[in-house]
């Protein structure tokens, strides 16, 4: 028994001792830029796959009324402090419109009065935030699709960047995202100005946020004011795509 | 005393190398993953849940960072290591359970046969586990009763069940195969099931831990390096078989 008991005791203290090797070990790992795009290699085999299987372009789980969330939280900017923006809300959005341009044939300005106008696509979707949480929520908007064919894509388009008028925290640096043609295209990929039948409030992203269905929330940018084609994402932000993922998020948030 | 020693091959080289690989991303992602749950803090059932709705656990801050990777806040950095490890997690389970099936290690070694399933046998065994007594002789090279099923359990059901959870909470992966979230009755609760398996998986690793111990650790931990077990002697023919 008294064997057995230092046995025990030797191998806790090992058990501890590999613990805190593999705790004080990871950090500086996670700190290197070099091995965090090792890690994230795992990115690119996720993206792989699920395109891989996403036959047809499946849509995303569309709810009923009776699943919606009583109260949908607002995340990142609630209220954008810029003066432009708040110039914006004072005119109710008249003075708003979205730009689409960058490769295209026939760059686009549209007011929010045209785009209501538009036939419009309603679903009722699950948000999922990256921290974890999910609301259910009834969006109304105009899809991407049909807005980027009237614009006329070049051939070297294979982006869409959307430019917003929010600095999340105050920042330098103004709040953007990216998707490429296959969510652009995407049948559940809409410029949304209503949530729950009431027009976008300013802090989910009043007067038009993007839905991409199929991808976490901060892909669904919020105060929409300009949706540019691009070839290439590099020049934008820190070039990794969108204002999260220069913080560390994966471009692909499918997962 | 080493006349009589018998030493067998107990552990292919397969088994060895899936073990540790396994060990290597369990830990990974169980650390990752207590990063990621510390985003959020609070579990829910359905298939939403967010700050106004009524979670079932709701750990206020979160737990402490020494736990999670890396060891402070970076949800970014630890979906990273997470979905890395769960890829290799995946890869590496695939590979364990197509070659121990077809060589019948898993039908062979794991599942439990029909007799060891008696009452009376699982009670014999209850009562030597919980008397912490090494098994000895003969019996000692092959798994008993409860070891089989708690790997089953580990092989069959939670991992498994970890990995489809894992699944379950990715918006992408809803879109192709939208039925998991009809068995798991939502994200939510997916999210739910996936932090249990992870807390029965750890509560595995620390009874595997303590029977590696009773069993003998050096012995036991040569074993899944080289291979080689020595077959703990019965107490009349050997006190120290170590």
């Amino acid at each position: 028994m008294k064997d057995f008991l230092t046995r025990r005791k030797l191998l806790t203290a090992g058990a501890i001792t590999l613990g805190g090797l593999a705790l004080s070990g990871c950090d500086p790992l996670s700190r290197s830029p070099d091995f965090r795009s090792f890690l994230k290699s795992g990115e690119g085999l996720t993206m792989g796959a699920q395109r891989a299987l996403m036959f047809g372009q499946p849509l995303a789980r569309e709810f009923s009324e009776r699943d919606i969330s009583p109260k949908f939280k607002a995340n990142g900017t609630k209220d954008p402090k810029t003066a432009a923006y708040q110039a914006l809300v004072d005119s109710n959005f008249t003075n708003w419109s979205l730009t689409i341009d960058g490769l295209v044939d026939r760059p686009q300005t549209l007011s929010l009065a045209e785009l209501q106008a538009l036939p419009a696509r309603t679903q009722i979707t699950r948000h999922d935030c990256v921290e974890g949480w999910s609301a259910i929520g009834k969006w109304r908007g105009a899809q991407l699709g049909p807005l980027l064919q009237t614009a006329g894509l070049k051939p070297n388009a294979r982006f869409a960047v959307m430019h917003c008028a929010d600095n999340y925290g105050g920042g330098k640096d103004m709040y953007y995202e990216s998707i490429d043609l296959i969510d652009g295209f995407h049948p559940q990929t809409i410029l949304a100005y209503e949530l729950n039948g009431q027009p976008l409030e300013v802090s989910h992203g009043a007067p038009l946020r993007l839905r991409v269905e199929r991808q976490l929330g901060y892909k669904q940018a919020k105060y929409l004011m300009r949706i540019e084609i691009v070839e290439r994402l590099d020049s934008f932000g820190h070039g990794k795509g969108g204002y999260w993922e220069d913080r560390g998020y994966e471009w692909y948030a499918g997962i | 005393m080493t006349s009589i020693s018998e030493t067998i091959y107990r552990h292919t080289r397969i088994v060895r190398i899936a073990h540790w690989i396994n060990a290597l991303c369990f830990l990974m992602l169980l650390m990752s993953g207590l990063q990621i749950f510390n985003a959020h803090p609070m579990l829910y059932w359905g298939q939403y849940g967010a700050d106004y709705d009524t979670p079932w656990l709701s750990v206020s801050g979160g737990l402490p960072f020494q736990f999670t990777l890396p060891g402070y806040r970076d949800l970014g950095a630890g979906r990273n290591w997470h979905f890395f490890f769960a890829w290799a997690l995946v890869i590496n389970g695939i590979i364990y359970l197509v070659f121990n099936l077809i060589n019948r290690h898993l039908q062979r070694d794991i599942i439990p046969r029909k007799e060891e399933l008696k009452p009376a046998h699982l009670w014999e065994e209850v009562v030597h586990h919980a008397q912490f007594k090494r098994i000895r002789g003969s019996r000692a090279k092959t798994y008993n009763t409860l070891q089989k099923i708690s790997y089953a359990v580990v092989i069959f059901l939670l991992f498994p069940l970890i990995i489809l959870t894992g699944l379950t909470m990715s918006p992408g992966f809803n879109a192709i195969a939208p039925f998991l979230l009809d068995i798991f009755g939502g994200r939510q609760s997916a999210r739910s099931v996936h932090f249990i398996a992870a807390n029965l998986l750890v509560a595995f690793l620390v009874i595997h831990l303590v029977e590696v111990v009773v069993a003998g650790a050096w012995n036991e931990i040569r074993s899944m390096i080289t291979g080689k077990f020595v077959v703990p002697q019965p107490k009349a023919l050997a006190e120290d078989t170590q």
